[in-house]
């Protein structure tokens, strides 16, 4: 059922997650998300000379959040951190070929994730973090009708 | 690489039409199509032939004859009880009483009648989903008019005690309305006995078709017409008659109802297999429901730490047809409104699984999910943060 509205590229994410797992002694960590909204990420960057050498994640969540948090890993892998800040929630969704537009808030945390776990490195080295240029307060409006629950990560 | 065998376990959402119904039903879709309100010859036996459809319901129910309306189905009848009862009874009242666990066909008419100024009750209920006698008699005030209270629940499959429930209703002479849709076929009802003013019924629920269902109105119940029209259904209920949903539904109660305990022995003793199988073998789960008041078919477990929509995905690519009451899968990001009423955290209702059982099932199939699920949960604890930190202790960021 839920299968039909997702795209093969975020199938193939979701069976086959990149980068899952771990880094020992990681440089930076970014948790984003809440248990109460049903979904939860973790980023872990291992961060030389200023680019991410490697990334991985551990996901609590849906298919679109597991193949966000996949795509977005692979994605900032070999970037510099000013390129990897750069990466938006929706290029995440356009490698994946598209998100339900329920599930865009997905992506929204991978932005996230990677974001804070960036900005843990820079904390963590003495650094000024950097600020959210365009808050996503916006792309969370999918989480806005509750009565009693609010979702807004 | 041939396809996979469906392992079907979603009876609660729906039934395939059982052989016998559809051969009941053909002849009213090719030869027998006359409209049941003409005179000529193939339409008096279109009369006829809902007459005894409407004979086959009515004693299902232990219902009179003259008592039984067929509708569109669930949706169509909780919608005609629920505002039909309030828009005839105003003058007596405007207070309402249901559950915090019913149907949306229910809630959200209920909703619809808050805006229109009447009052509504929602009962709680325990952690087994069960409401309490007591607490629907202190709900009851001198404006009450209609008490409308599930008789089997969906999600969790938890059967209330619709006779004693009943019996409360009708000392304090307020309408008793009950949605039967899960009940029919595992549980014998009695309309009578059990104290019931109006029922609502769905036949696809029950091995029936689609698209048609009925709605028990006792005699003498007030209440006004929601669809206007011709004079179908004795002028309650306007339409030309779906004639072989109709056929077809007469014959499904009648074979789902032809030897309930027989079918609930085979039915129950699989899902208690899978049920302690799953809670035996896989730690941090949770049985949602009541141990033993429940519905023979359905299975209602929460793993902690994981999402249910993850894992549909990995049941459907096995060929698993299952349900959640995740909110990934509810199109409202929130999770099931029947898992909070329970008391069950959110995070916790996140990972909610239920796969309902039914006459297709086998052991084979039972097997089969007791082989695919423990992976299944297994591969999403170990890419799940909540599963890490439990393991290590929880340290309580992850609560809010």
């Amino acid at each position: 059922m839920e299968g039909a509205m997702y795209s093969d590229t975020v199938m193939d994410h979701f069976k086959n997650p990149r980068n899952v797992g771990e880094i020992e002694n990681p440089d930076g960590v970014g948790e984003v998300g809440n248990p109460v909204c049903g979904d939860i990420m973790k980023i872990f960057l291992k961060i030389e000379n200023n680019v991410v050498v490697d990334a991985k994640f551990k996901t609590f969540g849906c298919g679109a959040a597991i193949a966000s948090s996949s795509m977005a890993t692979e994605l900032v892998r070999g970037k510099t951190l000013e390129d990897a800040w750069q990466l938006s929630n929706k290029a995440v969704a356009e490698a994946l070929d598209g998100l339900p537009p329920i599930k865009m808030h997905c992506s929204v945390l991978a932005e996230e994730g990677i974001h804070k776990a960036i900005n843990d490195y820079r904390v963590k080295h003495g650094m000024e973090p950097w600020q959210e240029t365009a808050p996503h307060a916006h792309d969370h409006s999918a989480h806005e009708h509750g009565d009693e629950l609010t979702c807004g990560h | 690489m041939g396809e996979k065998r469906i392992i079907y376990m979603d009876h609660a959402a729906t039934t395939y039409v059982k052989k016998d119904v559809v051969a009941a039903m053909r002849p009213y879709l090719t030869e027998q199509y006359g409209n049941p309100s003409s005179i000529y010859g193939i339409a008096r036996e279109s009369r006829r032939a809902v007459d005894v459809a409407r004979a086959q319901v009515a004693q299902a129910l232990n219902a009179d004859l003259d008592e039984i309306y067929f509708t569109s189905g669930g949706s169509e009848s909780d919608n005609w009880a629920l505002k039909g009862v309030a828009w005839a009874n105003r003058k007596r009242g405007n207070h309402i009483i249901t559950t915090r666990i019913e149907h949306h066909a229910i809630l959200h008419a209920c909703q619809f009648l808050e805006r229109e100024g009447f009052e509504v009750t929602y009962l709680p209920v325990d952690r087994y989903g069960l409401v309490d006698p007591v607490t629907l008699e202190a709900a009851i005030t001198d404006k009450t008019i209609l008490i409308s209270i599930m008789y089997a629940n969906n999600e969790i499959g938890t059967i209330e005690p619709i006779a004693e429930l009943g019996a409360i209703a009708r000392a304090h002479k307020v309408y008793f309305h009950t949605d039967a849709v899960q009940a029919i076929g595992n549980v014998p009802i009695d309309v009578k006995a059990q104290n019931i003013d109006m029922l609502s019924l769905s036949a696809h629920k029950f091995y029936g078709p689609k698209g048609v269902g009925a709605l028990y109105i006792k005699k003498g119940v007030r209440i006004e017409n929601l669809i206007h029209g011709g004079a179908q259904e004795r002028k309650r209920r306007a339409g030309t008659e779906n004639l072989a949903g109709i056929v077809g539904m007469g014959k499904a109660i009648e074979i789902a109802t032809a030897d309930i305990p027989g079918h609930n022995a085979k039915i129950s003793a699989m899902r208690d297999r899978l049920t302690k199988t799953v809670l035996a073998e896989i730690p941090h789960t949770r049985l949602n429901g009541h141990p033993e008041k429940r519905l023979p078919g359905n299975f209602n477990i929460s793993f902690e730490f994981i999402e249910g929509e993850s894992m549909l995905l990995w049941l459907d690519d096995e060929g698993i047809c299952a349900s959640t009451g995740s909110a990934c899968t509810s199109g409202s990001l929130e999770p099931s409104h029947v898992l909070l009423a329970t008391g069950l955290p959110v995070e916790v209702s996140h990972g909610s699984l239920r796969l309902t059982l039914g006459d297709v099932n086998t052991e084979a199939d039972v097997d089969t999910v007791l082989a695919v699920l423990p992976k299944v949960v297994i591969r999403l604890r170990e890419m799940s943060p909540l599963y890490q930190k439990e393991s290590a202790g929880r340290d309580g960021g992850c609560h809010v």
